[in-house]
């Protein structure tokens, strides 16, 4: 056991958990509200709750900032937090593995699932020309990108992976409501399995609410949250790949 | 405001020539059709409203029933007639007998048939006529509202829920309320019946649920002293299905965009072209400012890349719907602020694009949208970024602005992100009230320059298109880098070769007046 490593957040100084907070309450703005805004504020542990902005915004409804210092820390020591494991290489480096490793043009897949219309996340990997100055997988030479877009039903998806014999599939879920996204992207892989088509191919998750040890959970071999970048994603390809070929599960 | 780019104007009089040849290539190529939507919409239009026992829309059960016995070519509007004139004991009994495939099979044409729907189109652009009086009194009650008006979406799922808070939004500054749709609707081929409660990031669009909002934003009215627009999307498969629910409920703006369809949907690219012109149509006679989606093309390619595109779509559309009898003020073109915030000088692009399009549709309502690209999840940095967005847009006089969140791509707004995108905007707007009018741009500068550079970009690619006509441009992946070839898609199967004789009393009244005349 490594030694304890608490933290706590800093505002102006070490150690003064200074924390600042904001949300609505669903009532008129009065004294009463201000007050039981402070007080929600110290029941989530905060002293000394400073309400910096009362505003009504609508006849029902105010809005609060509030500031406020936690006491309480948590231990770094103690937190493993899992990445999906990647090639630390550039865009050019990786390409020219790819194909130097796989000798195929590699199959890759993305789409978002039936009723997700938005495709921001999705453009943003794929395009040519990518998001942040780091280009798109379209843009790589040694895949075969196909970007489906958006409200693809999962059962295309599958008979797309079979026809076209998919190496990866890259999902892009975006949140909405009701945790829908959460039951697509677990109908995916039901439905891969069902079919024996699962073991193929490297599954993606990726999304502003998406985060890896979510993605391994619902069966995914990896999940990438906001910022990330196509090279990113490729890297991870690399590696993921590379273990399947060396293990006897990737074939030609 | 006096023209500050010095764009030729014989460049864009050659430019909207361009898009005449392109909406005249479309019109020689739909007008022999029609649609299941189309057809539906005159049903609609004629009383025929609900659902059947397995929530099917009867106007659906009609049409389907017309289409298997072969006599949809024809016009639902003569099959409805023979039935009344065969003794059918109004619409709803003329429907159930056209609902039932055999019965409609056996049903001979009457000779008086037009005789019998004549008073049942009456009624309906008596309803439409007034509603769009009643929103011009309205309006007139009240002093003009401020410009850019500010654009609110709403999207719950649940009508009751939206109607809260399209009212907060309302009583804190929005002169717009959109209520999005459920993510899928543009891809039904029906329009679901009632109020609804459930749907995904947004609520289904129903005639129950338009009237709903109406009659809580018109009861605000008098309390807060303003008409509050509302907006919602005639847009996918059931585009003039929508359109008329609108006018039926008096709806003042509608998204009504084929290419959107087309290229972002995959919607077949005649089924939509030929839905579209109907909407537009209605939207003409009602009233209705249209908005269209050029802003879409940002999202998923660069905007400064594209932005010669969108001014090509741009002009493409305004020729179509002046083409559908709209009138200028009707032409909401979209546009949108969604240049890297990262690239040096990006902003004076922004200002460039948005002011060229202020310049070459003076008198068009612009649809200005917020940025979504490039929005990352820092709220505060997407905070600054949408007070440049509004700045972009009280600069350059844009007429409606669709209000940025900063939580954009993180949740569906809470009400307080709202409120703080509301109170922005209006913040701005008024400190920069007559920023406009003092503003001169060097001649020589980047920002003349730039829009120059839109401008002849925008006539290069209409002329290619205007070459081979915009089906072969849609399938060549002239928009969007996207193909869509004109016999693929979703609903090509419900487009429909009209028969010699074929009628729609409607489009017949619509198309007969003046562009812009009121029916």
């Amino acid at each position: 056991m490594s030694a304890a490593r608490p933290v706590r957040p800093y505002g102006d100084k070490k150690g003064d958990g200074a924390v600042q907070v904001s949300f609505t309450l669903p009532v008129a703005k009065t004294a009463a509200a201000t007050e039981a805004a402070k007080r929600f504020v110290a029941k989530m542990g905060l002293r000394e709750p400073y309400v910096t902005l009362a505003e009504a915004i609508a006849p029902a409804f105010t809005y609060f900032v509030v500031y406020g210092r936690a006491t309480h820390d948590v231990d770094l020591a103690g937190i493993v937090a899992e990445e999906a494991p990647a090639a630390a290489l550039g865009r050019e480096q990786i390409d020219a593995e790819l194909a130097k490793r796989f000798g195929r043009r590699l199959v890759v897949l993305g789409c978002a699932l039936e009723s997700d219309a938005h495709t921001v996340g999705l453009d943003a990997i794929f395009n040519m020309k990518g998001f942040a100055g780091d280009y798109g997988l379209e843009r790589y030479h040694a895949l075969d990108a196909r970007n489906l877009g958006a409200q693809v039903p999962v059962a295309e998806v599958v008979r797309l992976v079979r026809e076209a014999k998919a190496d990866a599939v890259l999902v892009s879920a975006t949140v909405t409501q009701n945790e829908i996204h959460v039951r697509h992207l677990t109908d995916l892989v039901d439905m891969l399995e069902a079919e024996g088509l699962r073991d193929r191919v490297v599954l993606i998750a990726g999304g502003a609410r998406v985060d890896h040890a979510l993605a391994k959970e619902l069966g995914y071999d990896a999940g990438f949250g906001p910022g990330t970048t196509a090279s990113r994603v490729a890297g991870f390809l690399l590696e993921e790949l590379t273990r399947r070929r060396e293990a006897g599960q990737w074939r030609p | 405001m006096a023209p500050k780019l010095g764009l030729s104007p014989e460049q864009v009089a050659r430019c909207r020539a361009l898009a005449r040849q392109v909406s005249d290539g479309v019109r020689r190529e739909t007008e022999r059709f029609t649609t299941v939507a189309t057809e539906r919409t005159v049903l609609r239009l004629l009383g025929v409203d609900g659902v059947d026992a397995d929530e099917v829309p009867v106007p659906n059960r009609v049409v389907a029933s017309l289409q298997a016995a072969g006599k949809l070519a024809r016009g639902a509007a003569v099959w409805m007639g023979s039935a009344l004139a065969r003794g059918a004991r109004g619409v709803g009994e003329a429907a159930g007998l056209l609902s039932d495939p055999s019965r409609a099979a056996a049903l001979v044409e009457h000779p008086r048939w037009r005789e019998a729907v004549t008073p049942l189109v009456e009624t309906t652009l008596t309803r439409i006529r007034a509603n769009r009086a009643e929103r011009e009194r309205r309006l007139a009650a009240h002093p003009p509202d401020p410009l850019p008006l500010l654009y609110a979406i709403v999207a719950t799922g649940n009508i009751h829920e939206d109607v809260v808070q399209a009212e907060a939004a309302a009583r804190a500054g929005a002169q717009c309320i959109a209520v999005i749709r459920s993510t899928a609707q543009s891809l039904l081929d029906h329009v679901p019946w009632g109020a609804t409660t459930a749907g995904f990031g947004g609520t289904f669009a129903t005639q129950e649920n338009f009237r709903l909002m109406r009659a809580s934003l018109d009861a605000l009215e008098p309390q807060i002293g303003r008409y509050v627009r509302l907006v919602n999307y005639c847009s996918g498969l059931c585009m003039p299905e929508i359109a008329a629910m609108g006018a039926l409920e008096r709806l003042d703006m509608m998204l009504n965009d084929a290419l959107y369809g087309i290229i972002f949907r995959d919607i077949n690219p005649m089924r939509t072209l030929i839905d579209q012109n109907f909407s537009r149509r209605i939207n003409a006679v009602a009233g209705v400012v249209i908005n269209t989606g050029e802003d879409n093309y940002l999202t998923t390619a660069d905007a400064v890349e594209q932005a010669p595109a969108v001014l090509a779509s741009q002009f493409i559309n305004e020729r179509l719907a002046r083409d559908a009898g709209l009138e200028n003020w009707q032409i909401g073109l979209g546009h949108a602020f969604e240049i890297d915030p990262e690239l040096e000088d990006g902003l004076l692009y922004e200002i460039a694009q948005a002011e060229a399009a202020r310049e070459i549709f003076p008198d068009a309502p612009l649809k200005y949208m917020p940025p979504t690209k490039h929005m990352t999840g820092n709220v505060f940095r997407g905070y600054q970024q949408n007070a440049l967005f509004v700045l972009t847009s009280v600069a350059t006089g844009q007429s409606i602005h669709l209000l940025g969140m900063l939580t954009e791509a993180l949740h569906t707004p809470f009400l307080h992100d709202r409120w703080l995108a509301i109170t922005q905007a209006d913040t701005i707007r008024r400190n920069a009230r007559h920023l406009a009018e003092e503003i001169a741009f060097r001649p020589d500068g980047r920002i003349v320059r730039r829009a120059h550079e839109v401008l002849s970009g925008a006539e290069g690619i209409l002329a290619r298109v205007a070459e081979g006509g915009l089906f072969a441009a849609l399938a060549d992946g002239v928009f969007a880098d996207t193909r869509r070839p004109r016999d693929r898609g979703r609903g090509f199967e419900g487009v429909v070769a009209r028969d010699p004789d074929y009628a729609n009393p409607f489009l017949e009244a619509w198309s007969a007046a003046p562009a812009g005349a009121t029916a």
